[in-house]
């Protein structure tokens, strides 16, 4: 029997889902050419091993699949990889993204590697076992699925934003009662009062609450926030630092930011958007306990 | 985090010399509001820090 096809078509299929999940991860990271390319060709690679997975067992050339095994090690790889190059980028980030996203978009990486192989591996079955027309439509279903595990959970599922006055309470910077920073220099202050924006980030539930606690979660909101709106601090400039600060009794979360644009508008959705990063996902309501101490 | 690292009081600029004593930061004293803010403007661009207000007259730069 001729599996020529069935590789081939795999791994065209796998190549074409890494294309269609780079695309999706553009928000997250800046892709730059280079990495571009160094993911493309890794993903084929991980397509070629799920492509020929089957076709091998089926040859019984055990071996060949003993290997695949330790080919498909390589891709723990990924991850450290991306987490150095974003760590040491973030040395020189004024709004660090924190170590949480960092890790977040690591693991991302390292998985959608992992989704290329099975696809490859699902699709090269499929063809050698039903044909083209049962791979194509696998394929499509594949693709929908992944397209439905990668939107993740975003801040404006568990909470909701809204606008707040900043003031000051003498040298203290405040936004409905969070005490956010002593700002001990008169001119900033008005600075900060004519050109900061304030918001509350209010949990809907007992799961938000717990998720905004986290501080990495916290930090990722920050850090998209300044990313997008740009913000006004500059090194040897701490005052202009934006913050996200904890209402200790509610668990409702102030942030603090002087934009380059202020707009609420964006602000708000730029933070609805955000999303929540696995590291910070808790679900506090789904045990017993946690439904009990909830009301 | 940026904000979870140690934080030292690198100067004190004061009005009034007898609420600060010992320490190791370096205590400038100046004679009127205006004075002090501007020095500790100054001080705090020159070592890239935040000026803090403890609001009895005394106010320290801190290195974040």
């Amino acid at each position: 029997m001729d599996y020529h096809t069935g590789i081939v078509g795999g791994l065209i299929a796998g190549v074409l889902a890494r294309i269609i999940m780079l695309r999706l991860d553009y928000r997250q990271y800046p892709t730059y050419p280079h990495d571009v390319i160094t993911h493309i060709a890794l993903g084929f690679i991980a397509s070629l091993i799920g492509a020929v997975f089957i076709p091998a067992l089926m040859l019984k050339e055990y071996t060949a699949v003993t290997f695949l095994a330790v080919a498909a090690e390589q891709f723990r790889n990924v991850r450290n990889m991306e987490r150095e190059t974003l760590s040491k980028l973030e040395e020189n980030e004024i709004v660090p993204r924190g170590i949480d996203y960092v890790e977040g978009i690591a693991r991302t990486f390292e998985a959608r590697n992992y989704l290329t192989i099975f696809t490859a591996l699902v699709v090269s079955g499929f063809i050698v076992w039903l044909g083209w027309i049962y791979a194509t439509a696998v394929f499509v279903l594949i693709l929908i699925i992944v397209c439905y595990l990668k939107t993740g959970k975003v801040v404006g599922d568990i909470a909701e934003v809204v606008l707040e006055q900043l003031y000051f309470d003498g040298p203290f910077l405040k936004i409905s009662d969070i005490y956010l920073m002593n700002v001990g220099y008169p001119p900033d202050r008005e600075k900060i009062l004519a050109e900061g924006m304030g918001v509350l980030i209010k949990p809907k539930n007992d799961n938000g609450r717990a998720i905004l606690h986290n501080l990495g979660q916290r930090q990722a909101i920050v850090h998209t926030a300044a990313a997008l709106l740009g913000t006004k601090r500059e090194v040897g400039e701490p005052e202009f630092t934006p913050l996200a600060r904890k209402n200790i009794d509610t668990g409702e979360i102030g942030l603090f930011i002087l934009p380059l644009e202020k707009d609420f508008e964006c602000l708000r959705k730029v933070i609805e958007r955000t999303p929540v990063l696995e590291s910070a996902s808790r679900k506090p309501l789904d045990s017993k306990a946690g439904r009990i101490a909830a009301d | 985090m940026e904000i979870e690292t140690k934080k030292v009081i690198l100067a004190v600029i004061t009005l009034k010399p007898e609420l600060v004593a010992g320490g190791g930061a370096p205590v400038f004293i100046a004679a009127n509001r205006e004075e002090q803010e501007k020095v500790a403007f100054y001080l705090s661009r020159i070592m890239d820090a935040m000026v803090h207000d403890l609001d009895n007259g005394v106010m320290v730069i801190v290195g974040h």
